[in-house]
C-alpha cells in the first residue's frame, strides 16, 4: 500500500500524460533518448504473472520486476506534449495525450516561487480570428474584366523607407520638358510584400538561422522574389556583415543593442548597405516584457556575436534613456540614419496598443521625414521566451489597430508616407498569402512573419500548447536552441527548401486573389473589395457586412 | 459600358457632329444619357473668350440662388443664351425648367487681380454654386470658366439632341474642341454630375472604363484640393489626378501616364530616369488606377489627349484629315465624322503610350 502524498507532484498535475504500452515496448531506448525535456525514463515496476509450466492448464503466480517507461513526475521535468517520443518509437509504443485536467498553473507557482514561461504563443484565446470573418467579396465580373493569374504580369513590391508628398519632392523641370531630381530624397526600397520577421540568432539556433538566410539568398538571386530577413536583436555573423548577402538584411536593434559592437566594428567593411534598420520598441505577443535570453542559451558562438558573457540575456521593455517619442525620433532615428548616411531606411517596430494611433500621428508628423516604416506587431504572433502572464493576459489584436493606422493617415491625407507593415498571428490557420492580402485591403503596405516560418521549419508547437518550450534551449527539433546535439536535428538544406517552396506558393495564391479583384498592383487600401460575415467586424473595420 | 469620343478642329464644329458621333455607337451604350463639354468657343460665344461662362441646368428657385451669388460676389452679367428647348411630348428625356448660359465680367475687385487670383475665384464660386443648389436638385452649375460651356442630361441622346435643338447644325453655337459621352451612371445612382466629361479648371476628362482604385482615389484626393469633390462617378478621379499633376504639381503631361499606370517595377530599373519615377509612384501610390479604362482629356490650353489602362483593356481609336482629329471608343464613330479620311492614319493606341493632339493638329505618340 502507498501512502497518499497529495502535495507531491503527480503526473495528472502535468499538462500531458504519456500512454505507454508495454506490451509493445521493446525498451530500445530511443524514446527517452528523444526527449530533451527528460520528461520520461526507465522505470522498475513490479508485475504479477500468471503462467502454466506443464502440459494441461495448471496456473500459478510468480511476481517479477519488469523495466518500462515512465514518465517524470517533476515540474522541472513535465512533458510537453512535443510527441517526439512517439516519432521515434518503432513500435508505436508511446505517445502523449492532453490532460484536460491539469493542474499545471497552480502548481507550477506553489512548487517553484515563480510564473510559468513558455516560447510565444496565445494560447489562451484560440477563438475565431478576424481574418477569417472577412472575405475577398468584391470580384470583377461583368463591369471590369477580373485578370488571369497565369498570363498577366502583377506588380506585388512593397515600399520601406520614408515616401515625401509629391509636392515636396525636388524635381526640376528641364528645357526638354523632363522631371530631374536635383536634391535628397529619404531612402525607399520596393521589397517583396512579407518580410521574414526578426528572430535572432540566439533565439533561433544557427542552423535554422543560417537556413533563413539561405532560402532569402536563394528567393532573391534565383527566384526574383525580393524578400528581406529581419535579423533579430542579435547581431549577426561578421561574414554576413561583409558579404554582399548583408543587402537583403534587415538589422534589428532593441533595448538591449545586442550585437551591435560587432555590427559597428563591420561598417568600414561593409560592401553593400543593409536592406534597412528596425528600431524595436515593443513586440506584439509580449507588450510591454522585454527580450529574455536564458543562460542556457547563450552559448560561446551567442556570447562572442553579442559580446557578452554566458548570463540571462534580458533587453529591457524600455529603450534606456528614451523618454518621449519626439526624442526617439530625435535621437534614434537621426542617429541610425547617420550611421549609414541616410542611404538605409531606418524603421520601427512597436507593439499594437491602444495608443498606437498616437505614436502612429507622431511619427507621421514628424518634421525630419526619417521614420520609414511603422512595423506593427500584434498579439497572437511572436517566438521568442516570455512569462505565461504577459503571453496570456497583455496584448492587443493587429487587425483593427492597422486599419486604425491607415485610416488616421487617410485623414491627414498622408497615407503611404510611412508605410505600415503588421504582423500578430498571420498565417495561423497556414494560409498567410490570404491573411496578408486582407491585411493589405485594410491598409497595410505588406506583412511580416515569425512564427509561421517556424512551422516551415517543422516547428511542433502549436496554438493549443503543445511544445512551446523555446524557452528553454531545449527545442526538440533543433530550432530553438544552441546544444550541438539538438541542433543536429535540423537539416538546414531542408528547411530553406520548405521556405522557398512556401514563397514560391504563396506568390502564386497572392496573384490568385489579386486576378479575381482585377488589380494587377497590390490592393493597398482597397477595403471596398473586403466583406465581412460579423457585423461588428464590418463596422469595426469599415467594410462591407454581409450574410 | 459607356462610349466617348472627341473632335478637335482648325474650324467651329456644331455639337450635332457630337451626337453623330455618339449615335453611331449607340449599341455600345444604354441611351440613358448625354453629355457634352466644348472649349474654343465660336458663334455667340466667339466675342466673350476671355470671360467666363457658367453653365447651369436649374429650377426657378435655383436662378435666384445662382443671381443672389453672383450678384454678391459682385460678378457682372455680360452675355446670357438659353438655349430655345423643344418640350414636346414624348421625348426620353429628364429635363430641367432651365438651362442657362451667362456670361460674366469679372467683380470691379478683381479689376487688377492675377490670372491665378482669377481661377481660384471661379473655382470657388461654381463650388458655392454648387452647395447653394444642391439641396433638393434646385439647379446644377457644371462649369465656370472662359471659353467653355458644359451641357448634360439623362434621357436618350436622340431626344435630348430633338430637345435641345442640336441635330441641326447652325454656326451660332459651335465650338473647336468638343467631348462628349453617351450613358448616364448606370451602375450607381443617376445623378446629372455623374456624367462625363468632367470639368475642372480648365482641365476636362472623361472615360471609358471602371477604376477599381476608386476607393484609394478618392481617399487621397478628398485631401488634396477642394474641388476634388462629388466623387459620384469612379472617372472622376481621372481628372482630379490630371488636375493634379498638371497644374497643381506642375510635371508636365507625359507624367500622368506614369502616374495612373506606373510601369512595373522590372522594367523601370531599365531605365534612366529610374530614380525620378519611383519617387513618383512612391508618392503617389494612392493615385495609380487599375482596371479597364480609357481616358480622353483636355488641358487648359486646348490640347487634347488619350491614353489607356496598363493591360489595354479597354478600346479608343482616332481618326483624322486635314482639319480635324476625331477620337472615339469605337471605329464607326470616326467614320460617321469623317467618311472620307485615309484610314490607314487611323490609329489605335497602346497601353504605354499617349497620344497628344496640339492646336495645330500634330498627333504625337508619346512612349511612358
Ligand atoms: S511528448 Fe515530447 S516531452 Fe513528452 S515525453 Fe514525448 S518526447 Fe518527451
Ligand atoms: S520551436 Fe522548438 S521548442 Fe519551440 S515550439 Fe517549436 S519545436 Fe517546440
Amino acid at each position: 500500500m502507498e501512502t497518499v502524498k497529495i502535495n507531491d507532484i503527480a503526473c495528472n498535475d502535468l499538462p500531458w500524460k504519456i500512454q505507454y504500452h508495454p506490451e509493445r515496448c521493446t525498451l530500445c531506448g530511443s524514446c527517452i533518448a528523444a526527449c530533451t525535456f527528460d520528461a520520461i525514463g526507465p522505470k522498475m515496476e513490479r508485475r504479477r504473472l500468471t503462467f502454466t509450466d506443464s502440459a494441461t492448464p495448471e496456473p500459478k503466480t510468480r511476481f517479477v520486476a519488469q523495466p518500462v517507461i515512465g514518465q517524470q513526475n517533476a515540474i522541472k521535468n513535465f512533458c510537453r506534449g512535443c510527441g517526439v517520443c512517439e516519432r521515434v518509437c518503432p513500435n508505436n509504443a508511446i505517445s502523449s495525450s492532453r490532460n484536460p485536467d491539469s493542474r499545471f498553473n497552480v502548481v507550477y507557482a506553489t512548487s517553484t516561487g515563480t510564473g510559468p514561461k513558455r516560447g510565444g504563443r496565445n494560447n489562451l484565446e484560440v477563438q475565431s480570428r478576424t481574418l477569417d470573418t472577412l472575405r475577398v467579396g468584391r470580384i470583377s465580373q461583368m463591369t471590369d474584366p477580373s485578370l488571369d493569374a497565369q498570363r498577366h504580369t502583377f506588380d506585388c513590391l512593397a515600399p520601406l523607407g520614408r515616401i515625401l508628398p509629391a509636392g515636396t519632392l525636388p524635381l526640376n523641370q528641364t528645357a526638354d520638358g523632363k522631371l530631374v531630381q536635383d536634391g535628397q530624397t529619404p531612402p525607399v526600397r520596393w521589397i517583396y510584400p512579407i518580410i521574414i520577421g526578426d528572430m535572432s540568432i540566439g533565439a533561433l539556433s544557427w542552423r535554422m538561422w543560417e537556413a533563413v538566410s539561405m532560402a532569402v539568398a536563394y528567393l532573391n538571386e534565383e527566384c526574383g522574389l525580393p524578400v528581406r530577413m529581419c535579423s533579430g536583436e542579435g547581431g549577426m555573423p561578421v561574414r554576413l556583415l561583409k558579404s554582399r548577402y548583408l543587402k537583403y538584411m534587415i538589422l534589428q536593434i532593441a533595448s538591449g543593442h545586442f550585437g551591435w559592437n560587432r555590427i559597428i566594428q563591420a561598417m568600414p567593411h561593409m560592401i553593400e548597405d543593409p536592406a534597412g534598420v528596425l528600431i524595436k520598441i515593443g513586440q506584439g505577443a509580449k507588450p510591454g516584457d522585454g527580450g529574455l535570453l536564458m543562460a542556457a542559451k547563450v552559448a560561446e558562438h551567442i556570447q562572442a556575436i553579442r559580446g557578452v558573457p554566458k548570463a540571462d540575456l534580458l533587453s529591457p521593455p524600455n529603450h534606456q534613456g528614451l523618454y518621449s517619442i519626439e526624442e526617439s525620433v530625435q535621437k534614434m532615428f537621426l542617429s541610425f540614419n547617420a550611421a549609414f548616411k541616410f542611404r538605409v531606411p531606418v524603421a520601427i517596430k512597436v507593439a499594437a496598443s491602444a495608443t498606437s494611433v498616437s505614436v502612429f500621428n507622431n511619427l507621421v508628423r514628424d518634421p525630419y521625414n526619417i521614420v520609414g516604416g511603422f512595423f506593427l506587431d500584434g498579439i497572437d504572433g511572436g517566438t521568442g521566451a516570455a512569462h505565461d502572464i504577459s503571453l496570456d493576459h497583455t496584448g492587443h489584436p493587429a487587425v483593427s489597430k492597422l486599419r486604425d493606422c491607415y485610416l488616421a493617415a487617410v485623414a491627414q491625407g498622408r497615407q503611404g508616407q510611412i508605410p505600415l507593415w503588421a504582423a500578430g498571428g498571420l498565417g495561423k490557420t497556414g494560409n498567410l498569402a490570404a491573411d496578408a492580402f486582407k491585411m493589405m485591403c485594410l491598409g497595410a503596405n505588406g506583412v511580416f512573419t515569425g512564427k509561421l516560418i517556424l512551422q516551415m521549419a517543422g516547428c511542433l508547437g502549436n496554438d493549443h500548447g503543445r511544445c512551446n518550450a523555446c524557452n528553454t534551449g531545449l527545442c526538440p527539433v533543433g530550432i530553438t536552441t544552441q546544444q550541438p546535439v539538438l541542433v543536429k536535428r535540423l537539416d538546414p538544406e531542408r528547411v530553406a527548401e520548405n521556405i522557398v517552396n512556401y514563397f514560391l506558393a504563396m506568390d502564386v495564391e497572392l496573384r490568385k486573389l489579386m486576378a479575381p479583384i482585377g488589380n494587377s498592383s497590390l490592393p493597398i487600401g482597397r477595403s471596398d473589395c473586403l466583406v465581412s460575415s460579423d457585423k461588428a467586424v464590418a463596422d469595426r473595420l469599415q467594410v462591407q457586412y454581409v450574410c | 459600358m459607356c462610349r466617348i469620343g472627341a473632335i478637335k478642329s482648325r474650324h467651329y464644329v456644331h455639337p450635332s457632329q457630337a451626337l453623330l458621333l455618339m449615335q453611331s455607337q449607340q449599341k455600345g451604350h444604354d441611351n440613358s444619357g448625354f453629355a457634352m463639354v466644348m472649349q474654343d468657343l465660336g458663334g455667340i460665344f466667339e466675342n466673350y473668350k476671355h470671360l467666363p461662362t457658367l453653365s447651369l441646368a436649374c429650377t426657378d428657385e435655383g436662378l435666384q440662388i445662382t443671381k443672389a451669388i453672383m450678384d454678391a460676389r459682385g460678378f457682372r452679367l455680360v452675355h446670357e443664351w438659353e438655349p430655345e428647348t423643344n418640350r414636346q411630348p414624348g421625348l426620353d428625356i429628364q429635363a430641367m425648367p432651365h438651362y442657362v448660359y451667362q456670361t460674366f465680367d469679372y467683380p470691379d475687385a478683381y479689376a487688377d487681380a492675377s490670372q491665378e487670383e482669377k481661377e481660384q475665384l471661379l473655382l470657388d464660386t461654381r463650388l458655392e454654386l454648387r452647395r447653394g443648389m444642391e439641396e433638393d436638385c434646385k439647379g446644377f452649375a457644371y462649369s465656370f470658366w472662359p471659353d467653355v460651356i458644359t451641357l448634360k442630361e439623362i434621357g436618350d441622346p436622340r431626344d435630348i439632341g430633338t430637345f435641345f435643338n442640336i441635330w441641326e447644325p447652325d454656326d451660332q453655337f459651335t465650338a473647336k474642341v468638343i467631348t462628349a459621352q453617351c450613358r448616364q451612371n448606370t451602375n450607381y445612382a443617376i445623378v446629372r454630375y455623374a456624367a462625363h466629361p468632367f470639368f475642372l479648371q480648365g482641365y476636362t476628362a472623361l472615360a471609358n472604363g471602371e477604376n477599381t482604385f476608386y476607393q484609394k482615389n478618392k481617399e487621397f484626393q478628398q485631401n488634396l484640393h477642394r474641388g476634388y469633390i462629388g466623387f459620384e462617378s469612379d472617372s472622376q478621379c481621372f481628372l482630379y489626378t490630371l488636375h493634379h499633376t498638371h497644374r497643381e504639381l506642375g510635371w508636365p503631361l507625359s507624367y500622368y501616364k506614369h502616374v495612373i499606370t506606373p510601369l512595373p517595377f522590372e522594367d523601370v530599373v531599365k531605365r534612366e530616369d529610374q530614380q525620378q519615377l519611383l519617387a513618383m509612384r512612391q508618392s503617389l501610390a494612392h493615385l495609380e488606377i487599375n482596371g479597364p479604362n480609357t481616358i480622353i482629356g483636355v488641358l487648359p490650353d486646348n490640347t487634347m489627349f488619350t491614353c489607356c489602362d496598363a493591360k489595354k483593356l479597354r478600346p479608343v481609336v482616332l481618326g483624322r484629315d486635314e482639319d480635324t482629329v476625331v477620337l472615339s471608343s469605337e471605329v464607326c464613330g470616326v467614320n460617321e465624322i469623317l467618311p472620307n479620311r485615309n484610314w490607314e492614319t487611323d490609329m489605335y493606341p497602346n497601353e504605354r503610350e499617349i497620344v497628344v493632339i496640339d492646336n495645330n493638329l500634330e498627333v504625337q505618340r508619346w512612349k511612358q
